[in-house]
């Protein structure tokens, strides 16, 4: 049975860590999430990893490898491995809890700091919105709506680890979803909430979010979306 | 760190001379090469541009978008290496004030006005 060699990641903080060498059996359709579940089970039982669903639904098993953040679950190993080698890190932009296990309440405290959260004026006792489902605003939506927050995005942004307080592409992309919802009616704020030097406006188009969404979504279109309704609010004097 | 309102609006106007640049850099560049195609003498440069108000038009708006474009984007670039704030945006705003200057004072020579 051929052997991969997996370096990982271990330690308490990024800067305080260091790569280990491991040895794993190469087994056909291996995903990288079972290469660090071996390791765990059967090599150093104290190697921390996040993971859950196992089927690309929850966003957890994100982390970067072979330097190249990726929902691990769904990345096979015969993919990303060069040479039997397998570098895995945790993801990038965010601080290190333990080995390849981040903290992630920045990126999901930008999420709320966009105005992440869905605001209606209905209440159970009125009539359902209606909403064409062909309707340029739904097809933004539908556009972006099925991220599941791995920070992939937020990992691979150069934008985010330049400035620290930029609210990132999930974020923005997740506002943006919010800017198309008709129901919603808390745009204003957002739009003040998404704009600026640390909103969509510190966005460079890279579009390195775009090439690595594992779920194909591109919040490029919709930072450029966010960027043409700050500006059409800004000349109408709403912001 | 300025308001959110003079961060868009700068966004906007650095978007808006990008656009008025890339139009004059074109012409610019067009006519060089023009110009250059029998040989490029000082004498040439200024019998062209002497007293003509469509160039002067012309590089009076080149002038002032190089003037908004360049400080605005190396604000970007200043801060995301880590400096921002009043010093800084004095800076910038001395640099815009010398591309002014200096433009327009090369112009004017060029053109005869002074």
């Amino acid at each position: 049975m051929s052997e991969l060699t997996v370096r990982i990641w271990r330690g308490l903080e990024a800067e305080n860590g260091e790569f280990q060498d491991y040895k794993v059996p190469r087994l056909e359709s291996q995903t990288v999430l079972d290469v660090v579940t071996y390791v765990q089970r059967r090599v150093d039982a104290s190697l921390s990893y996040r993971f859950a669903c196992r089927v690309g639904v929850c966003g957890s098993c994100a982390m970067s490898v072979n330097g190249v953040s990726r929902w691990t679950c769904r990345t096979h190993v015969s993919k990303v491995a060069k040479d039997g080698l397998l570098e895995i890190a945790p993801l990038r932009n965010l601080p290190v809890i333990k080995d390849l296990v981040t903290d992630m309440s920045v990126f999901f405290d930008k999420w709320a700091k966009a105005r992440g959260q869905f605001q209606g004026e209905h209440t159970r006792h009125e009539a359902f919105a209606q909403v064409k489902p062909d309707s340029k605003a739904r097809k933004n939506v539908d556009a972006a709506i099925e991220c599941i927050g791995c920070g992939v995005c937020y990992s691979s942004c150069e934008v985010v680890s330049w400035n620290a307080d930029y609210l990132g592409p999930a974020a923005l992309s997740r506002a943006w979803t919010l800017v198309n919802d008709v129901r919603d009616v808390a745009q204003k704020e957002r739009l003040q909430a998404v704009a600026g030097d640390a909103g969509c406006q510190a966005c460079h188009t890279h579009i390195t979010c775009t090439e690595r969404c594992p779920k194909g979504i591109s919040p490029t279109a919709g930072i450029a979306g966010l960027k043409r309704a700050v500006l059409n609010a800004s000349l109408k004097g709403e912001l | 760190m300025r308001s959110i309102k003079v961060q868009v609006i700068l966004w906007g106007a650095q978007r808006l001379s990008a656009l008025v640049l890339a139009l004059c850099v074109l012409v610019h560049l067009a006519t060089i090469i023009y110009a250059v195609r029998s040989g490029l003498t000082a004498a040439h440069i200024v019998s062209r541009l002497h007293q003509s108000s469509l160039w002067t038009v012309f590089y009076s708006l080149f002038v002032l978008a190089i003037a908004i474009h360049a400080p605005i984007g190396l604000r970007t670039v200043v801060a995301e290496w880590g400096y921002q704030g009043r010093i800084i945006d004095g800076l910038l705003g001395t640099i815009a004030l010398a591309l002014v200057v200096g433009g327009f004072r090369a112009l004017f020579a060029l053109q005869g006005l002074a």
